[in-house]
């Protein structure tokens, strides 16, 4: 059970274990000092140790974490209470002082490091958080039955996305807290379809279960922010027909900073960021929002990117500036932004050489997103390759350029996608045979640069129905 | 990874909390011809005889009975009860005589 700082008794106290050889070093001198000083030892393992002087053990190690001991010996002296002295390790020159003793040790050397403390011995800190600070944990505890197989156990409850989930365990959520500053018991959005308050405490959870790291946490409750807002739509994202799901552009420096890939395969499996920052936001729609497939969630086919869809932007190489800083993020501001989208589709072109050859190419592919008759209603993220944005670098094409030049090639000829043209029924009203469309709204290519260094290909990712009708991109800073 | 003190793992619930943890009751059977019924005396004092007369009656209608009980009648029953008992019938009957 979480504790109470103990309160240790006015005078000197000294920490020490038996594995540590500065411990058993000074271990003669703790008789001297209690002879000038009240003296108080507490020793982390062995309660016999040590020998010279009885000590109180600090079996659960109480003492050690809430002093935030990280080495023995410790020395710290209290008055009233209060800690107002404390050193570390030996040094002759510093026992002497903090002990008033001014001849402790003397045929010992000068200095000698001391030795890790217990209580943050990397194989007991998930233990020890949990018990001095887990009762900042207030979901309800689940016991399982000691036969029961815990990862059978979380798929009976119908809590996985298909895939096997990590049990989340009350030191594993708390060493995934330790990911922010954040309060566990903070309020991050209201999740839709149920509308349920959406906390820290519930986001870790899921973000264990769904393998994050905690320094990934804070990327997962910014993502979790933007979906969660009216524009982007989460409801009407799940339950729409359509396949999409929460794509998620990762920008800024902690991109790499976290290990998330923005190179070979970036829309792939492989890597620990990508593949679980996406899906803990996904379990966490479906666990806590209640957003469920077949039941609010009524896609048709879906797309395998509702496992995990999340990457980030290649922006140290990017010839033409980055989506974040076009979406606002300050230069260098960590931050990312959730777009209502299918899979990938890739864009083939190895022979053009020059960017209006490219970009005629892609308008091309880019036309057919969705229909190649329905226009306007559907945003898309467009992916330019390091191959592909050579041609761009080495022509000096602006990302303004580069999306004008598209934008300016995807208006099309009203006759040419009304319902019926070129006998096909789907399209547009016959009304708007005359007028020229644009293929998307302006703003509504969201130009991006990742993926390997070897291929003339480029990718598409389609939207959903944008705007208040739908969902609009939205994108958030990343903060701890 | 154990919680301290604890054989059993503890994990903490991830969803909003609105349904109960435990799952959902299935739906009463017709009839208990054919089906493994779990007696589970909850350990008040002459819950037995009682439930002695339950397992007659199961028995005489085509059920093989199969008896559980409480470590006490205080606290509910152990995770480790709850599911031998899932793993071992059909349908159980908690009973108490007092």
């Amino acid at each position: 059970m979480p504790s109470t700082k103990p309160r240790l008794p006015d005078g000197l106290v000294v920490i020490v274990k038996e594995e540590c050889a500065t411990c058993k070093m000074v271990e003669p001198l703790l008789p001297e000092i209690a002879q000038h000083a009240s003296l108080v030892v507490y020793t982390q393992d062995n309660p016999l140790f040590p020998t010279t002087i009885s000590a109180q053990h600090d079996a659960d190690l109480s003492v050690s974490w809430h002093y935030d001991i990280e080495t023995v010996p410790t020395v710290m002296r209290i008055e009233n209470g209060v800690e107002v002295a404390r050193t570390v390790g030996w040094s002759k020159d510093e026992w002497r002082e903090i002990t008033g003793v001014a001849t402790l040790g003397s045929e010992l050397p000068a200095m000698r490091p001391g030795c890790g403390s217990m209580s943050v011995d990397p194989d007991l800190e998930d233990t020890l958080r949990v018990r001095f600070q887990g009762d900042v944990l207030t979901a309800r505890h689940i016991s399982l039955a000691t036969a029961e197989d815990e990862i059978e156990a979380l798929y009976a409850r119908g809590w996985t996305d298909g895939l096997p989930v990590v049990p989340p365990t009350p030191e594993r959520v708390m060493r995934m807290l330790s990911g922010t500053t954040r309060s566990p018991n903070d309020v991050v959005a209201i999740a839709p379809p149920d509308l349920v308050e959406l906390t820290v405490e519930k986001i870790a959870i899921n973000a264990v279960m769904a393998g994050c790291k905690p320094e990934y946490l804070p990327w997962v409750i910014a993502a979790l922010e933007a979906a969660c807002t009216d524009e982007f739509n989460m409801h009407g994202v799940l339950a729409t027909t359509m396949p999409v799901g929460p794509v998620i552009v990762c920008h800024g420096p902690g991109t790499r900073r976290i290990g998330m890939n923005s190179g070979i395969n970036v829309f792939g499996q492989g890597n620990r960021a990508n593949s679980t920052i996406g899906r803990a936001v996904q379990l966490t729609i479906r666990n806590v929002g209640g957003g469920r497939p077949g039941e609010v969630d009524r896609a048709t086919h879906g797309n395998p990117g509702k496992l995990s869809f999340c990457f980030a932007e290649d922006e140290e190489r990017s010839p033409f500036g980055t989506l974040g800083i076009e979406r606002g993020l300050a230069p260098d501001a960590d931050g990312v932004t959730v777009f209502a989208g299918e899979g990938p589709r890739v864009m083939v072109d190895q022979l053009a050489r020059t960017p209006e050859q490219l970009l005629a190419s892609l308008a091309a592919c880019m036309r057919s997103a969705i229909h190649p008759k329905l226009v306007i209603a559907f945003d898309a993220i467009l992916t330019i390759s390091p191959d592909h944005g050579r041609i761009f670098a080495e022509a000096g094409w602006t990302r303004a350029q580069i999306l004008d030049d598209l934008h300016s090639r995807l208006q099309l000829s009203g006759a040419d996608i009304i319902r019926g043209a070129h006998d096909i029924a789907e399209g547009v009203s016959e009304s708007l045979a005359d007028a020229t469309l644009p293929k998307f709204r302006p703003g509504g290519i969201l130009l991006t640069y990742a993926g390997g260094g070897a291929g003339l290909f480029s990718s598409v990712i389609a939207g959903w129905a944008n705007g208040k009708m739908g969902s609009d991109p939205v994108t958030r800073s990343v903060s701890l | 990874m154990a919680s301290a003190g604890s054989s059993s793992l503890v994990i903490l619930d991830p969803t909003s909390e609105r349904s109960p943890a435990t799952r959902q009751r299935i739906a009463r059977p017709e009839s208990v011809k054919g089906l493994t019924v779990g007696l589970l005396d909850i350990s008040k004092a002459r819950g037995n005889v009682y439930l002695d007369r339950i397992e007659e009656l199961l028995v005489e209608r085509g059920a093989t009975v199969k008896r559980y009980a409480k470590p006490t009648f205080t606290k509910p029953a152990p995770a480790d009860l709850r599911y031998e008992i899932s793993q071992q019938c059909n349908v159980v009957i908690e009973s108490l005589a007092d």
